[in-house]
């Protein structure tokens, strides 16, 4: 598995180079959120907000009512959490066309309780003519600014910067709406989302090396939720669900699978891998993640309690796991299963 | 008669029109948001009358219903501003930002010819755009600004786009001075005058009231001008019902590089003397028994007797 380095930084003033609609609005986290590239590139369509988020979103509001496409760039809490109103009234309600990029998803920023987005999922799926995405590896980040070319109303983007894994093949975009299916089985079947992602791929291959048959889907839509890729693969799983995500276990990933199981009656046992329903510490992401069971051994552990079983999976075990490229599975491999 | 004569006396038998149609529908609907009306009529009529640089209408003269919200029905954001005619270089654009003033707005459309007078028996009513607190879907609005101190904000976004383009035309903000209690108002600002948008013209109506009673009493804003210029606008005060004055202040401010702010001081009862005994408790007016009622009733036979 390749890691990759500032894949937004590059790709962003790439992609903007002959749409001159594009601009850059900056919450003054211009380095922290991967735009100094486009401020260097562009200087004429970076915009300077300063630390004023709720003048940022309804100003975003202004120019796109003028046929401009701003890009908001800040942390995910700061787009979300103060300008709620703003975000609503100014640019929600009149569904325009304005990117919300948001950095540092759930638990996975150097800050505190403060910076930590872990509720942004509940508040926004709520929010009418909203579509939500969240990003998993490089090759997501590649594709994402393509998909929100088609989307006329607002986009939140739960985005990823610095040291990416490329988890997917480049080739291999991201599609609105359309999970990654990523292993088919028929045991339990497993919905990650963003970071989240590259830890169940610690843990699905040794799954099966135990004889638990497990599909494994990365999820990159939350609003709209209702791909048939999902639904089909939540209706085969014999034992139960499982659901894994960087964000509490109210209102995001999980409340969604909950919502189409429950729409679609599927009377099986849903386990929902998140942060329980409580504000977070400070800390690393890995110690984090270890704490609020996020990581590869957190699902273990949830696969264990699903099956009422012991894996005997160590972290040895899954130290020892090379993530190899995970090329999605085809349509026609799947009908074959 | 001189010429400037002729046009403030034009306007102000405009703003007194619009006056008259509010306390009509205040007394038919049993209570309405009568003193913002008195309050912001000889503004509102200025700018569309005098001020505003705007092209015919491109709205139906009675509004059609409520089409749907934006994004779901299919309907279009900001389809009120059809009544301020086109947009695009060369026009005036006004945004309004304290919706609560819609009616204020509707009947203004009325009398400067932009709506049909009987549209407003629409007001608050199921079905109808004329909300009694307007969004960007209601006659005469591009913004949906009931929730205050957004406008300001968007106005920046609007008029920093026709800079790019290097259109011509201002970007008209009618505000109320308690939004200016809103910390986004000087985030908004701030970035204004940052950013060197003078194609923006805020003009405030200072009627120092808000819900609970006088802005004085409930949060102190002034030195308003003093706060506005320490934020890099540049601030000029004015008599709310001298129409010359707010026109002047409009058009002969010099304000290279900044944002321009009009604050216009003004009288919650102008027009109504009768409602100087319920200051300062005017946020919305509804009387108290028949008795009053008929005293406002006679008060506006008297008046239309007078205007005709």
């Amino acid at each position: 598995m390749d890691v990759v380095n500032k894949v937004h930084e590059h790709n962003l003033v790439a992609w903007a180079k002959d749409r001159p609609d594009v601009l850059v609005l900056s919450g003054d986290l211009t380095g922290s959120t991967e735009i100094s590239l486009f401020k260097q590139t562009y200087p004429d369509r970076f915009i300077s907000m300063g630390m004023a988020e709720q003048n940022m979103l309804s100003w975003a509001g202004g120019l796109a009512r003028e046929g401009f496409v701003p890009f908001l760039h800040t942390f995910a809490v700061f787009l979300y959490r103060r300008p709620l109103d703003q975000l609503q009234m100014s640019v929600c309600y009149p569904n325009l066309p304005v990117r919300l990029v948001g950095f540092l998803p759930g638990i996975s920023t150097p800050g505190g309780v403060t910076h930590q987005a872990i509720e942004d999922l509940s508040v926004l799926r709520g929010v009418p003519n909203l579509t939500i995405l969240e990003v998993g590896d490089a090759t997501d980040v590649e594709s994402v600014l393509d998909i929100t070319e088609d989307l006329p109303g607002p986009v939140y983007l739960r985005m990823l910067r610095g040291e990416i894994p490329r988890l997917f093949p480049k080739s291999e975009r991201l599609q609105l709406n359309r999970a990654r299916v990523l292993s088919a089985g028929s045991d339990i079947t497993l919905l990650s989302t963003g970071l989240c992602t590259e830890e169940a791929l610690r843990v699905t291959g040794l799954l099966s090396a135990r004889g638990v048959s497990i599909s494994h889907l990365h999820i990159t839509t939350l609003k709209p939720f209702s791909d048939p890729t999902v639904l089909s693969a939540l209706a085969k799983a014999k034992q139960g669900v499982i659901t894994m995500e960087n964000h509490s276990t109210i209102g995001g990933l999980g409340t969604c699978t909950a919502e189409m199981m429950a729409e679609a009656g599927i009377g099986k046992p849903l386990m929902r891998v998140g942060i329980e329903d409580t504000y977070c510490q400070g800390a690393s992401f890995p110690y984090l993640m270890r704490k609020h069971g996020l990581d590869a051994l957190g699902l273990v552990s949830a696969v264990e309690q699903l099956l009422d079983t012991k894996l005997a999976i160590s972290e040895a075990d899954l130290d020892a796991v090379r993530i190899e490229q995970a090329a999605s599975l085809s349509a026609e491999q799947l009908e074959a299963l | 008669m001189s010429g400037a004569d002729s046009w403030e006396k034009q306007v102000a038998a405009i703003a007194d029109n619009v006056r008259r149609r509010v306390l009509e529908l205040t007394i038919e609907k049993k209570g309405c948001y009568l003193s913002q009306t008195l309050s912001s009529a000889d503004i509102l009529a200025t700018l569309y009358a005098k001020v505003l640089r705007l092209g015919p209408s491109q709205a139906p003269m009675i509004p059609p219903r409520f089409p749907g919200v934006p994004g779901q029905a299919g309907a279009e954001y900001g389809f009120g501003a059809a009544y301020n005619g086109p947009q695009g270089d060369g026009f005036d654009r006004l945004l309004i930002s304290p919706a609560h003033y819609a009616v204020a707005i509707y009947a203004t459309l009325i009398e400067v010819g932009r709506m049909a007078p009987e549209s407003l028996s629409l007001f608050n009513t199921d079905g109808s755009t004329l909300e009694m607190i307007g969004a960007e879907h209601s006659p005469g609005f591009e913004l949906t600004t009931g929730s205050f101190g957004q406008a300001i904000s968007q106005a920046g976004g609007i008029a920093m786009a026709r800079k790019r383009r290097n259109e011509k035309g201002r970007v008209f903000v009618f505000m109320s001075d308690g939004e200016l209690e809103e910390g986004q108002t000087w985030e908004a600002i701030q970035a204004l005058a940052f950013h060197k948008i003078d194609n923006v013209v805020v003009v405030v109506d200072v009627n120092g009231q808000q819900v609970d009673g006088l802005t004085k009493e409930v949060m102190n804003i002034e030195p308003i001008d003093a706060r506005i210029e320490g934020f890099g606008g540049i601030a000029v005060r004015v008599d709310g019902h001298n129409l010359g004055e707010i026109e002047s202040a409009i058009n002969n401010t010099s304000h290279d590089g900044r944002p321009l702010f009009v604050l216009a001081y003004t009288n919650t009862a102008q027009g109504v003397p009768l409602l100087d005994e319920r200051k300062p408790h005017l946020h919305y007016v509804r009387f108290a028994d028949e008795t009053e009622e008929a005293t406002y009733k006679q008060f506006l036979a008297d008046w239309e007797r007078r205007a005709s």
